[in-house]
């Protein structure tokens, strides 16, 4: 690892302890509850029982999308792949959807929706998703027709869940704070959850980072390099499919932090993919993080959508660097 | 006469690109220590029939590789014996130069194992001898298309393969260029290197050892360089519009325009002789 993506990791660790101590303090009862978090109970509850694993939950998340946004963009060879493309968000979309319009059919779908609960729905219903992509894609030989299949499978299962929402008009409400994302439902099981999802999809990962490396200079050449790409993309498929797909069951779609994290680290250091996933996540936690404390700071004591949040600012920040490079293209070919 | 060890062979291949038939039951061998190249009209089957060399393309047929059949081979086995550079090969911008070179070790890393120093070192000698150490670590979208190509032919060369299969290896390459590519495939044939290449700079392609001349999917002629039965098969397959001269010991492919086909015996004399005269410069290479 080179010295400059050393300090950009020690400098994303100690933005990521900084912003934890900002989600300890931020929330409707204020920065109070921090203070008196030794002495009263109550204090003690929401600082330990909500704000941290809330703030923790988000930093995960963060972390399980960014990672999956440096994969999706190594197995794609595509700058612009984002972790959702396998169809998973939109399959989390449909198992939440169909959780929530069952809770109310009949006592006995009410009693396998709860037992499932949301979180079980959306996963369970991000992992079929992207079970069809691969059964349409005819498996994971050709990257072009994964893409597209991955496509496919998201407008159809949006339409589907919008068709659910149609039917049953009471979850509309529930379905919205799903689609706009949320760190709020998150405890400490979720955040056991996501850490071993993370370290798992983290470890693999790196492990098949030369893969992805060896793919940026194009099939046939990884191929000729003598890795066994079919199962290899399989590996990394699976990879992809469990950090989405957990992480959109425990906060809901947010948007562009698996697309911006990967560009960021980018931005700053010119990385093999080893260093670039686990620079990735580490980005991708900050701004999920960052972006969560501001939701509950900025219109406090209420709170803003946080997948709202991340929408604006990775997009800015995309278009600005977007921008930024056309600019130094521009004068670069002056 | 002493048999030639044979490297590469492919026996009654055929190949087919999206079910459109490619190759016609090719049968070529390429002999160790010695530079091949391919040349061909556009679409004649070049980049197909090194793709099926070098194990990446499903066929019909037989190709063997050091004496083994290449199907058979494993695919690490394959990777050490023999590089494949590609033709614009792309992507790989936000990779160094260094790291895209590195990437030449692959075959001879274990999954989890940092680069050895001998992995280092055979990175460090590629990018020298192909001029990209100096910008090893500016990152390869920041590089001209000719710098790009250098970088690439680094990571060929980094793999330290028996057998290189490379598909217009002087792309984007200017004359010192390509004149050093010229310097390294000499030096990397006296070691025992076997090259193969496919090159459209006929001039250039006559400076190896034999060229295999492919035309429709089929192979029309394979013969040494300097054997005037290959330049009349050269000649032929590009429809008599190349014509090739033996000048100074060294063949040149001359463009057969309405100009050149005018040409009057003294001019050609003259023309010979500007080309002799430049001849030590261009001999430098074989030293």
């Amino acid at each position: 690892m080179s010295r400059r993506s050393l300090w950009l990791t020690l400098g994303l660790l100690v933005v990521s302890v900084l912003l934890v101590l900002a989600g300890a303090s931020v929330g409707s009862t204020g920065f109070s509850s921090l203070q008196r978090a030794w002495d009263d109970p109550l204090s003690r509850q929401i600082v330990w029982e909500i704000r941290l694993p809330r703030t923790l939950g988000a930093w995960l998340a963060g972390a399980l999308l960014g990672l999956a946004g440096a994969v999706a963009q190594g197995l794609f060879r595509n700058p612009l792949a984002d972790p959702y493309l396998l169809g998973s968000a939109s399959g989390a979309s449909v198992g939440v959807a169909a959780a929530l319009a069952l809770m109310g059919v009949s006592p006995m779908t009410q009693a396998l929706a709860a037992r499932l609960g949301l979180t079980g729905a959306a996963f369970v219903g991000a992992v079929l998703a992207v079970l069809l992509t691969l059964a349409l894609a005819k498996g994971v030989g050709h990257t072009l027709r994964l893409l597209l299949a991955g496509v496919v499978v998201g407008v159809v299962l949006g339409a589907v869940s919008a068709l659910i929402t149609l039917w049953s008009p009471e979850i509309l409400q529930a379905m919205q704070a799903f689609m706009l994302g949320s760190t709020g439902f998150v405890g400490w099981a979720s955040c056991g959850i996501m850490a071993v999802a993370w370290a798992l999809c983290l470890l693999v990962a790196v492990l098949l980072s030369r893969v992805l490396d060896g793919l940026s200079l194009g099939e046939a050449t990884a191929q000729s390099l003598g890795l066994q790409l079919p199962q290899l993309r399989a590996a990394l498929v699976l990879v992809l499919a469990l950090a989405t797909g957990t992480a959109v069951a425990q906060t809901g779609l947010i948007a562009f932090v698996g697309l911006a994290a990967p560009h960021l680290v980018r931005a700053v250091v010119k990385v093999r993919y080893a260093a670039l996933g686990w620079l990735s996540a580490l980005m991708g936690a900050v701004l999920l993080c960052a972006a969560d404390v501001l939701a509950r700071w900025l219109i406090a004591p209420q709170e803003l959508p946080v997948g709202l949040l991340t929408a604006v600012l990775g997009g800015g920040y995309l278009l600005w660097l977007m921008y930024r490079g056309q600019a130094l293209g521009a004068a670069r070919n002056t | 006469m002493t048999m030639k060890k044979i490297a590469v062979q492919a026996s009654n291949v055929s190949a087919s690109l999206a079910k459109h038939p490619v190759l016609h039951n090719i049968n070529a061998q390429f002999a160790a220590a010695q530079w091949t190249s391919i040349v061909g009209p556009n679409g004649a089957g070049k980049s197909t029939l090194l793709k099926v060399l070098a194990g990446l393309l499903p066929y019909t047929g037989q190709v063997h590789l050091l004496g083994n059949n290449l199907a058979d081979l494993p695919a690490r086995t394959r990777s050490l014996q023999m590089a494949w550079l590609g033709q614009n090969e792309g992507g790989a911008d936000d990779l160094t130069a260094y790291d895209v070179a590195m990437l030449g070790r692959l075959p001879h890393q274990g999954w989890l194992a940092a680069p050895s120093a001998a992995d280092h070192a055979a990175v460090e000698q590629a990018l020298k001898m192909t001029q990209a150490w100096d910008w090893r670590a500016r990152a390869l979208g920041s590089l001209s298309g000719g710098e790009r190509q250098r970088v690439l032919l680094a990571r060929v060369l980094a793999v330290q393969a028996d057998v290189l299969l490379m598909d217009e290896p002087l792309l984007n390459l200017d004359p010192p260029h390509q004149t050093d590519w010229l310097h390294t495939v000499r030096r990397l044939v006296a070691r025992g290197t076997t090259v193969v290449s496919v090159l459209h700079e006929v001039s250039l392609a006559l400076q190896a050892d034999s060229m295999l001349i492919v035309a429709q999917g089929r192979v029309q002629h394979h013969g040494a360089c300097t054997d005037a039965l290959t330049h009349r098969a050269l000649e032929a397959v590009f429809d008599r519009r190349i014509a090739v001269h033996t000048v100074g010991g060294m063949q040149l492919a001359m463009h057969v325009t309405q100009a050149s086909e005018s040409f009057t015996v003294t001019e050609m004399t003259k023309i010979k002789h500007a080309f002799n005269a430049g001849i030590p410069a261009q001999r430098g290479i074989e030293d």
